[in-house]
């Protein structure tokens, strides 16, 4: 049986798969604005954590109903890197540079909440022509994905602490995995664990980046970051 | 095979020994002994090209054709003559207790990474993994900006992980498009439907809705990388607050490479659009980084800085050539592309050494190169020279070029283009002469600057400005062919 008609048999008669994945994808959504409204970094990190085992969870999902076999091993490296080993490398970054808390963000709470919900809005018009082309099951969710990616940019441009700007790049990371896993049920083996290895270089150049900076600044927020565009 | 295996093998080999060994007195030999094993590779592979034509090699995951081999063969010499470069001047910055030894191991080895990623990024066929080797290209430059770990060296590492990151995943947004519109064409199996080759097969099959969709995503992302504006702001903090060698081979390779990128994607959406959209987009983009560049120069004081806004106007002008497409144009592209990485790592060698012995990089405060130290002036003074595309440097033979065909294209931005390029001439040269020449305070240096590697690289922009060899033009030409249709 070709993988294809496989997954439209799927969809029609266990639409219960469907209701889950489309389940990850809201909470996947639900936890982009509660990182967007969490001030405590402590927390962003377990939301997360909490992102990446959804995201682990809706990749199991798809590979089981589609029996791609090479979905199971993703699922396994998202789990191995994004809820195990990152969040706990950041937690040790949290407890060595004891910042426990972001500043007031440049825009507060309430009006950033309000840009997000616009921006999803966005996101899925954007996504429309490729969910009209996709033929995936799970195709509802990329307008989602996309919305994520948005979101976790637009938690980049509002923070001042650099941790929170760190979690917002990884958090987008999540959302473009998403979106890849919703399009085209993941991109190649070999591309997924070069961006795997890409992120886990990313997170450990910048703890020791971290380090460069506390020990110039004695902080890790930015606004001593912004003196080369006065001196311009 | 043998010789990709070496070109892509004596970066991550010399990145491995370095890291062991990049603090002891004669590491900067090493450095340079590698890079003079990846040129050799670079070299056989090009004569390969010349005389096989194209290749592809490890189950197609890898490839070699006219336009990529070029880019090969010039940055291993540039990163070649850069570790040359490199070694009189991170000992006079060891010297006047810049750099600890941890930070030289730190460099070297870093140096040798980022030639890795650069090459990988080049020759490799699949296009997620250009996108992870451009990453690893970011980030094996991050703590080499910030070496120094001054605040602005801090800063603008900072600014070139956020920015390039941020960009750099666009484009990763860009790819899952591209790999989503080849799924449906190249079947599901996912193995094939990346690869360039196949790509450029069947892309007037493609999804044009889709594809555009993908190039906008890549353009931002790899155009951060190139420094288009208005997504340039984290290049020339980059480029003035790490050391000299790095900002040579930031400016001088990493951006081509970055542009390379952008070509390869036009390629195939304008294969599927059948519209000259990502021309046009490549036009606006590249005028725009060439005026927004040409206003900034005239307000620069860092020399580094200057010569920093001076690339974003240059490969404003390549990626403009590239959008105006047709051969004439692809041709002056790829002309412009070699002649500016050679004569601004060039400049950055020359300046590099001007700022140490003036103990300074800002501009008011080096003065009388002519008399501290010939060479150095001279090298800076023609440097400037040629990258204002005075004749009969190489690089005016390919500005011509570009404006001539402009001319016929797009006759409207002639004016825009002579403007700007005016406007930089005035901002650059005024600020150079002063340096050259007149009364000065500078030191001796406790090692003589290396400044074979900048009379080297003037000399072959000034070949290339007089005659280009008949075997060159014709791998041009052929390279051209490639990009730019018929």
């Amino acid at each position: 049986m070709s993988s294809s008609a496989a997954r439209e048999k799927v969809v029609t008669d266990i639409p219960l798969d469907q209701q889950l994945l489309n389940a990850c994808a809201a909470l996947l959504l639900l936890l982009s604005f509660a990182m967007l409204s969490q001030r405590r970094i402590v927390s962003l990190v377990s939301l997360l954590a909490v992102q990446g085992a959804v995201l682990a969870a809706a990749t199991l999902l798809i590979a089981w109903r589609t029996g791609e076999g090479h979905l199971y091993f993703s699922a396994a490296l998202t789990i191995a890197l994004k809820v195990a080993f990152l969040p706990w490398l950041l937690h040790r970054l949290i407890r060595r540079l004891q910042v426990y808390w972001d500043t007031e963000p440049l825009l507060n709470i309430s009006a950033t909440m309000l840009t997000g919900i616009v921006i999803v809005v966005f996101a899925f018009g954007l996504a429309q022509p490729i969910t009209h082309l996709a033929s995936t099951a799970t195709r509802d969710a990329i307008g989602i994905a996309v919305a994520v990616v948005l979101l976790a940019f637009l938690m980049m441009i509002t923070r001042r602490k650099a941790m929170s700007q760190v979690i917002g790049f990884l958090s987008m990371e999540n959302g473009l995995f998403f979106g890849a896993m919703s399009a085209t049920y993941g991109m190649p083996m070999v591309v997924e664990l070069g961006v795997a290895l890409d992120v886990l270089v990313a997170v450990l150049v910048l703890g020791v980046f971290f380090f460069q900076i506390r020990e110039q600044f004695d902080s890790l927020d930015l606004h001593h970051l912004e003196r080369l565009s006065e001196r311009r | 095979m043998i010789a990709l295996s070496f070109l892509l093998g004596m970066p991550a080999m010399g990145a491995i020994v370095l890291s062991y060994c990049g603090a002891r007195r004669e590491a900067p030999e090493i450095n340079a002994a590698f890079s003079l094993g990846t040129f050799a590779a670079a070299c056989v592979l090009a004569s390969r090209v010349v005389g096989h034509g194209a290749d592809l090699l490890w189950r197609e995951e890898f490839f070699i054709d006219p336009f990529n081999v070029f880019l090969v063969a010039l940055t291993a010499f540039v990163g070649l003559t850069t570790a040359l470069f490199s070694r009189p001047y991170m000992r006079v910055e060891a010297a006047h207790g810049k750099v600890s030894p941890g930070r030289l191991r730190l460099y070297h080895s870093m140096y040798q990474l980022f030639m890795l990623t650069m090459l990988t990024a080049l020759t490799t066929n699949n296009m997620g993994l250009l996108w992870v080797a451009m990453e690893g290209a970011t980030l094996s430059t991050v703590l080499l900006v910030t070496l120094y770990r001054t605040p602005q060296s801090l800063e603008a590492g900072w600014k070139y992980f956020i920015l390039c990151g941020v960009g750099i995943a666009q484009a990763l947004f860009g790819t899952i498009l591209l790999y989503f519109a080849a799924e449906k064409v190249l079947g599901a199996q996912g193995v094939t439907a990346l690869l360039w080759t196949h790509l450029d097969a069947v892309k007037s099959q493609l999804e044009p809705a889709v594809l555009a969709l993908a190039f906008v995503f890549l353009l931002v992302g790899y155009g951060t990388k190139v420094g288009l504006a208005p997504l340039h702001s984290w290049l020339p903090d980059a480029h003035a607050e790490g050391p000299t060698p790095i900002s040579a081979v930031l400016s001088g390779l990493l951006l081509n490479v970055a542009l390379y990128a952008v070509v390869r994607c036009k390629v195939l959406v304008e294969g599927s659009l059948h519209s000259t959209l990502p021309s046009r987009m490549l036009i606006g983009f590249g005028l725009l980084s060439v005026v927004v560049a040409a206003l900034l120069l005239m307000r620069q004081r860092d020399i580094k800085r200057l010569f920093a806004y001076s690339s974003i106007e240059h490969m404003g002008l390549a990626t403009f050539a590239f959008g105006l497409s047709g051969p004439v144009a692809t041709f002056a592209a790829l002309l412009h592309m070699t002649v500016h990485s050679l004569t601004k790592s060039a400049i950055f060698f020359a300046a590099g050494h001007a700022a140490q012995k003036a103990g300074s990089q800002l501009m008011d405060r080096i003065r009388g190169l002519l008399t501290l130290s010939p060479t150095v002036g001279w090298g800076l003074m023609l440097g400037a020279l040629a990258i204002l595309g005075l004749p009969p440097f190489g690089v005016f033979a390919s500005e011509f070029l570009i404006l001539t065909t402009a001319m016929r294209e797009q006759p409207w931005s002639i004016p825009i283009l002579l403007a700007a390029l005016a406007v930089a001439f005035a901002a650059i040269f005024g600020r150079v002469q002063p340096m050259v020449f007149g009364e000065t305070e500078g030191r001796r240096l406790p090692h003589a600057p290396a400044l074979l590697p900048v009379f080297a690289h003037l000399a072959i922009v000034l070949l290339l400005g007089l005659y280009i060899p008949p075997y060159l033009a014709d791998w041009y030409r052929a390279a051209a062919h490639l990009i730019g249709g018929p």
